[in-house]
């Protein structure tokens, strides 16, 4: 049972700093994708190729003037990038990131924790989340911040609905809410993606709102609200509110692996013959190449679309993907009552 | 005592203070902020009776949808101006009023309650979606069902109120 438990937090710790390090050089990936989409080379002074860049800018973070305005909550206003984080970070707790490890005869689940209600712990994560920025935006007694604030809430509260409505479909085919198993059901290549790809469409709009990523980044949006909820953080505090981004984008794109594209399964996996811990491995950097894809996904987006207006945003939310993702859960729902 | 009876008395004690400070915060947010913080208490409470799926359905809803719009409507009011306008007797009167009777249901239900028939939490399945999901479906099909049409007559009446428009 020690055994157990000391493997638990190993497991937890390394995920801990994989998301860290996947969350640090994807802003330097997204700084050259940038420079790739206008035209130009991106950062390449720090280090070969600019890899040190990353560290620069977070050593820059670290050292610059903290600044809190007179008239801010404090408390709040310290509380709230620390959510922003500690919420970005509790999701993948529950994502499985490969097959079992088998040591001495004895199964360790490569995953931190199988709840049996996987899928609606990650849902709960997501909705707490908008309260770092709410909080945040609040907290700094700023016009500009509020309004970048109340945007990222009622923005989120729209799309939750359509992106819950999206996943049902996917819960009715599996009749499981534990990731574990809806990874499971995709052995090989019976990804979701073939039978949902309506659902995976809702989900990924959904998931840009749900991150503030561009085309979707109206919370912050720069050309009329200065910086939006963080508009008066400065040093590491804003630090965390841009570095919580890239974690939840990498976050996101895990969950949409798990939930759409197989998770750690790829094709052929029960031919080749493997061992189960080789195989826990190879699933394991299987899903890291999805994600990275998604990550991809994400930046290419945010480099080529223009930003959407909010009426836009609302209207898109609640007149075009709710009303589909309920057709799409109804239409689910007849074929597989008449499969039956 | 075991760790989840230090569990109980840790988030017992939590709620109870997060309630009174959100019925004595001067600042609106920060009272609704307290009520958030009670919500998660208890939701930690019903995982401690295995009931994963109430605490989960108990955070989406309250803390991630419910007390976000609330939160979004202080902001919007912007109630930040700590007023104390003196309230008028009768209401006073009213709210001790309601406030005993909610009493009385209490006492009531306490009344009821045998605690000889206390049954260990680990043991009681029931708060699994699994079983959940067969009780309500099975057991009590009508009653769920009446309940969505209450929900549906209840969001057709906001978008009615919430329409500027005469119909």
């Amino acid at each position: 049972m020690t055994i157990y438990i000391i493997y638990k937090t190993i497991l937890a710790s390394v995920i801990l700093i994989i998301s860290l390090l996947v969350a640090m050089y994807s802003t330097l990936i997204e700084r050259k994708m940038a420079g790739f989409f206008q035209d130009r080379l991106g950062p390449d002074r720090a280090g070969p190729w600019g890899l040190f860049q990353p560290l620069a800018d977070g050593i820059k973070l670290f050292f610059k003037e903290e600044f809190m305005p007179n008239t801010a909550d404090k408390f709040l206003y310290i509380l709230g990038p620390s959510l922003t984080m500690l919420v970005a970070l509790l999701t993948s707790a529950a994502i499985p990131w490969g097959p079992s490890f088998l040591i001495n005869g004895k199964e360790y689940p490569f995953q931190v924790a199988d709840i049996n209600i996987g899928i609606l712990y990650v849902f709960a994560i997501v909705s707490i989340g908008v309260y770092g920025i709410m909080i945040g935006g609040w907290a700094s007694n700023n016009k500009y911040s509020l309004l970048g604030a109340i945007r990222a809430s009622s923005q989120m509260i729209s799309y939750e609905l359509a992106m819950s409505l999206a996943i049902i479909s996917i819960v009715m085919m599996t009749g499981s809410l534990s990731l574990n198993d809806i990874v499971a059901q995709q052995k090989g290549f019976h990804w979701n993606i073939w039978y949902q790809p309506l659902a995976f469409l809702i989900f990924l709009i959904c998931a840009f709102a749900e991150t503030n990523r561009s085309p979707f980044d109206l919370p912050e949006c720069e050309t009329e609200l200065v910086g939006g909820y963080h508009t008066e953080y400065s040093s590491m505090k804003l630090g965390f509110y841009l570095f919580a981004e890239y974690i939840n984008m990498f976050i996101s794109g895990a969950v949409m692996a798990t939930l759409f594209f197989g998770g750690y399964n790829f094709p052929f996996i029960d031919q080749l013959g493997l061992s189960p811990n080789i195989l826990a491995i190879a699933g394991f950097f299987i899903l890291m190449t999805k994600i990275t894809f998604f990550g991809f996904v994400f930046m290419w987006v945010r480099w080529t679309l223009p930003r959407f207006r909010y009426d836009q945003l609302m209207r898109l939310g609640w007149k075009t993907l709710i009303p589909l993702a309920i057709l799409n859960m109804v239409v689910t729902g007849v074929v597989i009552l008449l499969n039956k | 005592m075991t760790f989840s009876s230090y569990l109980f008395y840790f988030l017992s004690i939590l709620a109870i203070y997060s309630a009174v400070m959100m019925l004595i915060s001067k600042k609106p947010i920060h009272s609704v902020l307290y009520l958030t913080l009670t919500f998660f208490s208890i939701a930690g409470h019903y995982i401690l009776l295995n009931a994963q799926f109430l605490a989960i359905v108990h955070i989406i809803v309250y803390a991630g949808a419910i007390m976000v719009l609330f939160l979004f409507t202080v902001m919007l009011l912007n109630l930040n101006t700590e007023e104390h306008s003196p309230k008028p007797v009768f209401v006073k009167l009213i709210a001790i009023l309601t406030g005993g009777l909610l009493m009385i249901v209490f006492i009531g239900i306490f009344r009821g309650y045998d605690l000889a028939v206390f049954q260990d939490p680990a043991l009681s399945q029931i708060g699994l979606v699994k079983n959940l999901g067969k009780v309500l479906y099975k057991e009590y099909l009508l009653p769920f069902e009446l309940s969505s049409i209450l929900f549906l007559t209840a969001m057709v009446g906001a978008v009615l109120l919430g329409k500027n428009e005469q119909i």
